[in-house]
């Protein structure tokens, strides 16, 4: 398998690198990609819809209907871990853990057991993540409002400077899961629970579609903002820029939750007890 | 003959560098037995896919696409296209890296399932296990 | 575009690249893939493509470096090849 494997990549590599001789040389301002829509994209961009970043604006006006398919594709992959690995039956585990948050003593209860009250001084702990590392906690909790308010600005000021809903969305997943890494999964699923990951995801989904069908109530086509300039009170350019916003946290809303949603199927095996 | 050819690497060497990493995932598809080995070079396949857009779209002397005093009174400066990087492959290769994370997701999620049904992810083992049912 | 700059950095990628298909223990291979992808982050910022690279540093070398290593923790660190 290896030797055949060898083989065909060989080929593979050869035939490719035929290819590259009828290729124009890397950086050639004149290269057919350069010449036939872009040009268009980076004359007109700003006058049309007032956006100075120009990936912003073909990403969520020019090219529309792919961002919006591509948003669908993220929530899919969520919903197809859910399916994939979820397991809905509660089972009671073997032993709990408990430690005594002052004196740093772990209680071990048999199966079926639980602590009799919810006493303040006990909190549960993994059964193959013991160590109580209070560096990582207090850093994690320090950090977290400033990376969910940077992810906000990338969503939001997407429009002037590198950034946008797909990149502010992941930041805002990834302050999430580092909370859940940081403390444990149990304890970030009661702040935010599957439930509103789902929701909130397929959420996100509706913003952008829900948008595009709003500009065709308006008698416009299907995700053409300029419809939307006499709901918003501004001149149909800043209605383009605007309506870029609304597509761009309805992208940061799908991409967040789906990010954490993948994260609490994939690092518990669908069980949503124990995880990483 | 030879330096024709030298000249052509030397002006083209980012693509070739691309049909390496192309050949390197391809190879750990093919040829590598654990399974997330496999999700790995799937994922150098796709990275090396997104850099050949990238590399198709950067051009000499242009910087990058985000215009000049954009968000201060537009309209006084005329824009050149040629004093700007192509936006275009930037916009379909940054929807392509946010779907492989997802689609990296589910194939991660396929194989912590087989691991569970067959107790391995090495895939001779798992066709061993089919084969004597 | 500084090509020299360029030129390490795509040596460096693809010898990541290698080292993460050829390292036998699986979280070895996937902190391997996070170096990998931040340095393909780092090539694309070159290249002028500084969305691609944003979205590259905060998917490929974060999120999905997370995925890996929850997958690893739920199956085996062993892999033959």
């Amino acid at each position: 398998m290896r030797i055949i494997g060898l083989l065909i990549v060989i080929a593979f590599g050869s035939l490719l690198r035929y290819g590259v001789f009828f290729f124009p040389e890397w950086g050639d301002p004149a290269s057919p990609p350069s010449l036939h829509v872009s040009p268009h994209y980076i004359e007109e961009a700003i006058a049309e819809t007032a956006v100075p970043n120009l990936v912003t604006a073909v990403l969520a006006d020019y090219r529309g209907y792919d961002t919006m398919f591509e948003t669908t594709v993220i929530f899919a992959a969520g919903l197809a871990c859910f399916m994939l690995l979820r397991v809905l039956q509660r089972q009671v585990p073997e032993c709990r853990l408990y430690r005594h948050i002052p004196t740093g003593i772990t209680l071990r209860i048999e199966k079926g057991g639980k602590l009799p009250t919810e006493s303040g001084s006990f909190e549960r702990i993994d059964s193959n993540w013991v160590p109580h590392d209070l560096i990582i906690k207090s850093t994690s909790r320090f950090i977290t409002p400033f990376l969910q308010i940077f992810a906000l600005y990338v969503i939001a000021h997407g429009h002037h400077s590198p950034g946008g809903g797909f990149q502010g969305g992941v930041i805002l997943g990834a302050a999430v899961i580092m909370y859940a890494i940081s403390y444990d999964l149990r304890r970030s699923i009661q702040r935010i629970g599957e439930q509103a990951t789902a929701v909130l995801g397929s959420a996100g989904v509706l913003i952008y579609a829900g948008t595009g069908a709003l500009c065709m109530v308006l008698g416009a086509a299907f995700l053409d903002y300029g419809a939307l300039a006499g709901l918003l009170g501004v001149d149909p350019v800043m209605a383009r820029s605007h309506g870029m916003l609304i597509v761009e946290i309805g992208v940061g809303i799908a991409v967040s939750a789906v990010m954490v949603w993948i994260y609490y199927n994939l690092s518990s095996a669908g069980r949503h007890d124990e995880g990483l | 003959m030879g330096v024709e050819l030298f000249s052509d690497i030397a002006s083209k060497y980012n693509y070739l560098g691309v049909v390496i990493l192309m050949m390197i995932g391809l190879y750990a598809m093919i040829a590598k037995n654990n399974l997330v080995k496999k999700i790995i070079g799937m994922n150098i396949f796709q990275t090396a896919i997104i850099l050949f857009y990238v590399s198709t779209a950067a051009k000499r002397g242009a910087t990058i696409p985000i215009i000049r005093h954009g968000h201060n009174g537009h309209g006084h400066e005329v824009i050149h296209a040629a004093e700007y990087i192509n936006p275009l492959p930037h916009v379909l290769m940054l929807t392509a890296i946010v779907v492989s994370v997802a689609t990296l997701g589910v194939a991660l999620a396929l194989a912590v399932k087989v691991y569970h049904q067959y107790g391995t992810l090495e895939e001779d083992e798992i066709r061993g296990q089919l084969r004597n049912k | 575009m500084i090509w020299e700059l360029d030129f390490i950095i795509l040596t460096l990628v693809i010898f990541s690249g290698i080292a993460a298909i050829t390292v036998k223990d699986l979280l070895s291979a996937a902190i391997l893939f996070g170096a990998y992808s931040f340095m393909m982050c780092l090539l694309w910022a070159i290249m002028g493509a500084v969305d691609v690279a944003f979205t590259e540093a905060t998917v490929g070398a974060g999120v999905s470096t997370v995925f890996f290593v929850a997958a690893v923790f739920h199956t085996t660190r062993d892999s033959k090849d």
